[in-house]
């Protein structure tokens, strides 16, 4: 079992310490290490409640850390960076185009491009016979889909993803972690991956950081060597059974020390 | 037979047989006409007296027309400021509710002393109306999914980015059943107005001739100038009906047919 590093190489965000307390007197976090090397695939994971969403909104910037800092080593929040929450989060009166030329719109992208940029991104999710549909003419994976290519229409380096694939049943799950993990070999961005899913994390991370619950800290780091292009054959082999294992074991004693 | 013949139908028989109703029981009790008039003799009127009522009918529906389209603007722009400012929503939302629950017809005669007639029967007009969309425009702005905000605040937007492009148009469907209500309120505020102003001699509006045929016993008159008040309300109902159908259908749960 790999030790918490702080110091990874050439990070491309680091919290230091980080704890978070809710104005209702509930810590989030306390003492919260996280160092995420660029191009990494990094799993969140923890039961619900330990603070993993939290991590994530610090980390985007959306809530504030009340104690402990945030370091973008490559200056600012200069890893642009793409969120995809646990709901689709789609605009119901737009379609998916205009649902996914948000951001670029937002930053005031020129016209030809950001057209460019979002008729990739929809055919980068398989979503290219449905940008004039509207959301709720989608399926719950396709309308996740979206909100992917929505995500990467800003080319972010850093994709931090709030437990996308939760709310789906298991065969759009596998077909959405399949396609993730190809894009992310494709682009290689960065990705910080929460999840309570201990197969899900195995299945597509190099690294999981399991949490331990109120307040939410790391408990362990367990480093997933196996190979990608990762496949069915991966999810039903011995060693992915194996990593599920250990992983389980680590998860089940990060929940018992919060018991005790 | 199908549902929609149904809906249709049905509402068509119920007045069939109320007129048939009214005819029967004019005739049997030989009522007299200064009591209450036949079916016929109201539709005589109504075509005898049409170019008369026609004229009213147009006052009548300009001074509404105008109220409302002040309502409109009145209550939209007010819920964008109370929206954008808390303190101008907290120094003057308690006041927009004192003008909503004083009744219009205790307003109506104070206002005809300080203005001149047409602008009074416009306030009354305005004032009825505007509530309405300035509550549910509110409601609306103050409804948006929390995180399409976290979004809009991920990618930097403006706070007029925001409220263009994510609070107005979660806004919509709220707003439109606010003008669908001021719509038919304006009308009553019009009328009430004019019924006050009638007492005083002046006006024209057909309120002003339900009044004056009240006097001078016309009931014919009085039934036809009625059935004209009606009639332009229903038309304003589903005039409005019709736009918010068109703005809505491809999107909000309103306007969509449930599958079976």
């Amino acid at each position: 079992m790999a030790q918490p590093s702080p110091t990874a190489i050439n990070p491309i965000v680091s919290l230091r310490n980080v704890g978070k307390t809710f104005e209702s007197g509930t810590v989030a976090l306390r003492g919260f290490d996280l160092a995420v090397r660029d191009g990494e695939f990094v799993a969140l994971l923890g039961p619900s409640g330990c603070g993993k969403s939290t991590a994530l909104r610090i980390i985007a910037g959306l809530s504030a850390a009340s104690e402990g800092a945030v370091e973008w080593p490559e200056g600012g929040q200069g890893a642009r960076i793409g969120f995809v929450f646990q709901e689709p989060t789609l605009m119901p009166w737009a379609d998916i185009a205009a649902n996914v030329r948000l951001p670029l719109k937002l930053a005031h992208a020129e016209e030809a491009r950001s057209r460019q940029a979002v008729a990739q991104a929809v055919a980068r999710v398989g979503l290219a016979d449905f940008a004039q549909a509207y959301p709720r003419e989608l399926s719950g994976g396709m309308k996740m889909r979206a909100s992917i290519a929505r995500a990467l229409a800003t080319e972010p380096q850093l994709l931090l993803m709030d437990e996308p694939f939760a709310a789906l049943d298991e065969i759009t799950r596998f077909k959405l972690n399949n396609d993730l993990l190809t894009l992310w070999q494709e682009l290689r961005r960065t990705v910080i991956f929460v999840t309570h899913s201990v197969f899900e994390s195995v299945y597509l991370s190099q690294r999981i950081v399991v949490m331990t619950p109120r307040p939410g800290r790391v408990f362990t780091e367990i480093t997933i060597p196996a190979p990608y292009p990762r496949d069915e054959r991966f999810r039903t082999s011995a060693d992915y059974a194996g990593f599920c294992r250990l992983v389980s074991e680590a998860l089940g004693k990060a929940t018992a020390e919060d018991a005790a | 037979m199908s549902e929609r013949a149904l809906r249709i139908a049905l509402p068509i028989l119920v007045l069939a047989l109320v007129i048939a109703a009214w005819h029967l029981v004019v005739r049997v009790f030989a009522i007299p006409v200064y009591v209450l008039p036949g079916p016929g003799l109201v539709l005589a009127t109504l075509i005898s007296d049409g170019a008369l009522l026609m004229n009213s009918l147009w006052v009548t529906l300009t001074i509404t027309f105008e109220g409302f389209l002040l309502a409109a603007a009145g209550g939209i722009a007010l819920a964008i400021a109370f929206n954008q400012w808390r303190v101008f929503e907290y120094s003057f939302y308690p006041y927009a509710v004192i003008l909503q629950v004083t009744p219009v017809v205790a307003i109506a005669p104070l206002l005809l002393i300080y203005l001149p007639q047409p602008l009074a029967v416009l306030a009354c007009a305005w004032i009825v109306a505007f509530f309405p969309v300035l509550a549910n425009t509110t409601l609306g702005l103050n409804s948006v999914d929390h995180n399409l905000l976290a979004l809009f605040e991920l990618y930097k937007a403006s706070r007029w980015q925001v409220l263009w492009n994510l609070k107005l148009p979660s806004a919509l469907p709220q707003m439109l059943a606010g003008l669908r209500i001021a719509g038919g309120l304006s009308l009553i505020g019009a009328v009430v107005a004019e019924i006050a102003a009638g007492s005083a001699g002046a006006g024209s509006g057909l309120a002003y001739r339900i009044a004056e045929s009240g006097y001078r016993l016309n009931i014919p008159r009085m039934f036809a100038a009625l059935l004209l008040l009606s009639l332009a309300g229903v038309a304003i109902f589903f005039a409005l009906s019709a736009l918010s159908h068109l703005a809505l259908r491809r999107w909000h749960e309103s306007e969509l047919r449930r599958e079976r």
